[in-house]
C-alpha cells in the first residue's frame, strides 16, 4: 500500500490553518504556522486557489478559505426541500400562463416529478408527484442532460425510446439539441413526449450555480407554440423568470 | 387606462406586510418587514406599535416601486392583522402607553382561573360565546389597568384609546391625533370578550364586569364598508376593509357558503368552518366567532378550532432532536418506512387545544418497540397533525348541521405531500390547496376591493378561485378506523401529566 501523499497533507494542514481563525492569513504566517518553506506553501496555496478552495484578498494578498469548500458539503438539496422553496414561485408561473407547472430532479435515468401544480382551469386533474418521464423525451429532462444533472446510459449503445414520430432518437441530433439547451437558457418539447402536447423547461440552480432540477410548464401544442409552431415568446419568458427567482432563493447569486 | 389594484395589509405576529392584487386575484408585488419580538419575562410576549406602524410606512411605498405602481392606480386598502394584541396610547399625542401585548402573551392565566370559578364560564359565554382564555383582548386591560399605576384613572378620564393593530394603524393612517378614525371590524371585535356576539355592539355586563370605560374602545364597523381616506402613507386612497387574519384567510379561501372550511397550517394550524347566519354554540370544544360581515348585510358565523402545535413540532424535531437539517426533509424521512410501525406522537406541549382543551396534558411518545427508527418517529409527527385536524373536524360535524364535504387549505405545511394526503385519507374528504398560497393578503384585498366596487360580487371572487392541487382520500376504512383508535388511546395517555406546582413544605428550599 502507498503511503500518504505528501503535498495533499500539507494542503490539508494549510485548509485547516485558514478554517481555525476568523482572520485571513498571509503567506510567511501560514509558512511559519506549519514549518513550511515559503515557496512550498506558495505553490500549494496557488494551487488550491486555482479550485476555488481558497482565495487571496485583494488588497491585502492575505488568503482565506474560498466559497467552493464552504459549499462542498451542502450541495445536497433535499427534494421536498426543493418543493417548499419552490411553491410561491410554480403557482405564479401557473396562474400567469394558465398551465400545468411541474418541478423535475433526475433518478436513474429519468425525470422524477417532485412538484406539481394543476392548470388553473378547474377541471378535474390528478397529482402525478413521483411519477417518472423520459430525459430525452421530456423539456425537464433535456434540461437536466444538457446542464449535467442527469446522464443517459451510454452503455450498449441502447436505442433511445420513440414515443412520437417528433421524439429525438438520433444521438447526435439531441446532442446538438442540448448545446442549444446550454445557449438559450430554456428547453422546449413540442410533441415528442405526446402528440397534441409541448412544453417549455428551464434549470433550477442552487449554491455556486449548480444545476439542481427543472421547472416546466407544458400543455395543449396549440396553446404553448404559435402558428408557425415556435415557443410563444411570453412563455418563454414566465419560465425563465420563474427559473431565476428560485434559483435565487437557493441561493445561486449569479443567476 | 391605467390597470388598478387593490392593496392589502397584512399586520402578523413576525412582520407587517404589504401586497398588491390584480383583478385576477394574482399577487402582483410584496413587500416585507419585520418587527423586533420582546420577551420581557416568561410567557410574556410584546410587541412595540410605533415600529409596526414605522414598518407600514416603508412598506407600502416599497411595495408600490416594486411593480412600478403609482398611488392613484391603488383603488383601496384592506387590512389583515394579528388577533387579539393589545395596544392602549394617548388619545392626543398618539404615543402608545407601553408595548402591545400579543396575543401569545400568558401573564393572565391567573386571571383566566379567577374567571372560570367567578362569574364561571357561563356568564360570558352567554354573552360573548367564547370561554375566558388568555388569548383575549379584555383580560389584558384588566391585567394592564391592575398594574399600570394611573392608568383606569386616565382611561376613565377619556384619555386612552384601546385596539387591537388593525385599529392602531386605521387610526394613525386616517391622521392619528388629527382626526384619526377610532374603529375596529365585527371578526376583531369578536376576539376582545367585550363584544356581544348577536348584537354586534359593545355589551355592557361585560364592559362594566372587566371594568373597561366605553370612551376607550373604538367604533365597531363592517369588515368591508368605506371607512374613510387614508390622510398619511397613502393620501386619499380609501379603506375599505379590516379582518382578523384567521378570518381573512376563510375569506381568501372564497369559503362564503355555510359547511366551507378552511385550515391554515403553520406553527400552529387553526381551523375555520362558516356556518352562515346560525350562530352555531358549540358543545364540543369549539370558538364561536363573527367569519365577517359585508356592509348591511347580516353577519356571517364561524366555528374555530385551534391546534397548538402542528409546523411546531416540525420545527422540534429539526432544532431539538436534530434528526432534519431543514423542514421539508421530515417528508424524505418519513417516506423510507411504509408506515409509523406503531408509534404515535401526542405533541401536547403546553397542554391541548381545540376540542379538548386540556392544559394537565404533556406530550407523550408512545408505542416504542426496538424496531422504531427515526422514519417512524418522522411518520408520527407528520400523523400528529393530520389525527389533530381530525378531532377538531369531528368536533364541528358534530356542532353543525352540514357536515365538511372538502378541506381547503393553506399555509407552509401544504407543500408536503405526504401530510396532505395523509389529511385526506384520514378526513375520508378530499383536500385542496388554492392557487395563490397567501390567502390571508388575498382576503383582505377581496373584502377591500368588494366593498369599493372594484368586484363585484362573491361569485367574481368564487371564480378567481383555483385549485393548484387536491388530494384524495385512499385509505382503507377499517384501517383509518384502527388508527383513529389508536391515537385516541395515546392521547389518553398524555392527559393528567403536568400537576399544579406542590405547595412549600418541610424541607423545600
Amino acid at each position: 500500500m502507498a503511503g500518504p501523499v505528501q503535498s495533499i497533507e500539507r494542503a490539508a494542514a494549510i485548509l485547516r490553518l485558514l478554517a481555525g481563525g476568523p482572520r485571513r492569513l498571509g503567506l510567511g504566517e501560514v509558512a511559519a504556522s506549519l514549518g513550511l518553506a515559503k515557496g512550498t506553501a506558495h505553490g500549494i496555496l496557488r494551487t488550491l486557489q486555482h479550485v476555488d478552495f481558497v482565495e487571496q484578498d485583494a488588497a491585502t494578498g492575505k488568503y482565506q478559505l474560498g466559497a467552493a469548500l464552504l459549499h462542498l458539503g451542502t450541495s445536497y438539496l433535499d427534494v421536498n426541500e426543493l418543493r417548499s422553496r419552490s411553491l410561491n414561485w410554480a403557482d405564479a408561473l401557473a396562474a400567469r400562463s394558465g398551465e400545468a407547472v411541474r418541478l423535475g430532479t433526475p433518478l436513474e435515468g429519468s425525470v422524477l416529478v417532485v412538484h406539481h401544480v394543476f392548470r388553473p382551469d378547474d377541471t378535474f386533474q390528478t397529482l402525478d408527484v413521483g411519477s417518472l418521464l423520459p430525459l430525452h423525451a421530456s423539456s425537464l429532462g433535456k434540461v437536466l442532460l444538457a446542464y449535467g444533472t442527469a446522464t443517459i446510459e451510454t452503455a450498449g449503445e441502447t436505442e433511445l425510446e420513440a414515443y412520437t414520430r417528433h421524439t429525438l432518437v438520433d444521438r447526435e441530433q439531441l446532442t446538438r439539441a442540448l448545446a442549444e439547451v446550454r445557449e438559450v437558457g430554456w428547453a422546449a418539447e413540442i410533441q415528442e413526449m405526446s402528440m397534441g402536447e409541448a412544453g417549455l423547461a428551464a434549470p433550477i440552480r442552487g449554491h455556486g450555480g449548480l444545476v439542481v432540477g427543472a421547472i416546466g410548464l407544458s400543455g395543449a401544442v396549440e396553446r404553448i407554440c404559435d402558428s408557425q409552431g415556435r415557443p410563444r415568446p411570453n412563455l418563454i419568458t414566465l419560465i425563465r423568470e420563474a427559473s431565476r427567482a428560485i434559483s435565487r432563493d437557493l441561493g445561486a447569486t449569479r443567476w | 387606462m391605467a390597470e388598478r389594484f387593490v392593496m392589502s395589509i397584512d399586520q402578523g405576529t413576525n412582520s407587517t406586510r404589504c401586497i398588491l392584487f390584480d383583478r385576477r386575484g394574482r399577487l402582483v408585488s410584496v413587500a416585507q418587514k419585520e418587527h423586533q419580538q420582546h420577551f420581557p419575562e416568561p410567557g410574556w410576549v410584546e410587541h412595540d406599535a410605533a415600529e409596526i406602524w414605522q414598518n407600514l410606512r416603508r412598506v407600502v411605498p416599497e411595495a408600490l416601486s416594486v411593480a412600478g405602481v403609482d398611488p392613484g392606480q391603488v383603488t383601496a386598502i384592506g387590512l389583515a392583522n394579528q388577533r387579539e394584541t393589545t395596544v392602549l396610547w394617548d388619545r392626543r399625542t398618539g404615543t402608545p402607553l407601553g408595548r402591545a401585548i400579543v396575543w401569545q402573551d400568558t401573564r393572565t392565566a391567573p386571571l383566566v382561573e379567577e374567571l372560570r370559578d367567578d362569574p364561571g364560564e357561563e356568564f360570558f359565554m352567554e354573552r360573548c360565546c367564547l370561554p375566558p382564555s388568555t388569548y383575549f383582548s379584555a383580560l389584558r386591560i384588566r391585567w394592564l389597568f391592575d398594574h399600570v399605576k394611573g392608568l383606569r384613572q386616565r382611561a376613565d378620564d377619556g384619555e386612552v384609546l384601546f385596539g387591537t393593530m388593525e385599529s392602531w394603524l386605521i387610526w394613525n393612517l386616517t391622521g392619528g391625533p388629527e382626526g384619526g378614525l377610532h374603529i375596529t371590524d365585527a371578526t376583531n371585535a369578536s376576539r376582545t370578550m367585550l363584544m356581544n356576539i348577536r348584537s354586534l355592539a359593545w355589551d355592557d355586563e361585560l364592559l362594566a364586569f372587566f371594568g373597561v370605560p366605553r370612551s376607550m374602545l373604538p367604533e365597531i364597523r363592517s369588515s368591508a364598508e368605506l371607512y374613510g381616506d387614508a390622510r398619511a402613507v397613502l393620501p386619499g386612497v380609501a379603506i375599505t376593509a379590516a379582518l382578523g387574519d384567521q378570518q381573512a384567510a376563510l375569506f381568501g379561501q372564497t369559503c362564503f357558503s355555510p359547511g366551507e372550511a378552511k385550515c391554515t397550517y403553520g406553527t400552529g394550524s387553526f381551523l375555520l368552518l362558516n356556518t352562515g347566519a346560525d350562530m352555531v354554540r358549540s358543545r364540543h370544544g369549539l370558538l364561536t366567532t363573527v367569519a365577517y360581515k359585508i356592509g348591511d348585510q347580516r353577519p356571517a358565523y364561524a366555528l374555530e378550532g385551534s391546534i397548538a402545535v402542528t409546523g411546531a413540532l416540525v420545527q422540534w424535531f429539526r432544532d431539538r432532536l436534530g434528526l432534519i437539517s431543514s423542514a421539508p426533509e421530515i417528508e424524505t424521512l418519513a417516506r423510507t418506512v411504509e408506515d409509523n410501525g406503531g408509534c404515535y406522537i401526542v405533541p401536547a406541549f403546553s397542554g391541548l387545544f381545540a376540542p379538548r382543551w386540556r392544559s394537565d396534558a404533556r406530550g407523550v411518545i408512545v408505542g416504542l418497540t426496538s424496531y422504531i427508527t427515526k422514519g417512524h418517529l418522522a411518520r408520527a409527527v407528520l400523523e400528529a397533525t393530520g389525527w389533530q385536524t381530525r378531532e377538531v373536524v369531528d368536533a364541528m360535524n358534530a356542532d353543525s348541521s352540514v357536515p365538511l364535504q372538502q378541506l381547503k387549505v393553506d399555509g407552509g405545511m401544504t407543500a408536503d405531500n405526504l401530510l396532505m394526503q395523509f389529511v385526506a385519507d384520514v378526513l375520508d374528504v378530499p383536500v385542496v390547496r388554492p392557487m395563490v398560497a397567501e390567502t390571508v393578503s388575498l382576503g383582505a384585498a377581496y373584502a377591500a376591493g368588494l366593498a369599493a366596487g372594484y368586484w363585484p360580487d362573491l361569485e367574481v371572487l368564487r371564480r378567481n378561485w383555483h385549485r393548484a392541487g387536491q388530494w384524495l382520500p385512499d385509505m382503507d376504512p377499517e384501517l383509518r378506523a384502527a388508527e383513529y383508535e389508536n391515537w385516541q388511546r395515546a392521547v389518553e395517555r398524555s392527559l393528567g401529566w403536568a400537576r399544579p406546582p406542590r405547595s412549600a413544605g418541610p424541607g423545600t428550599p
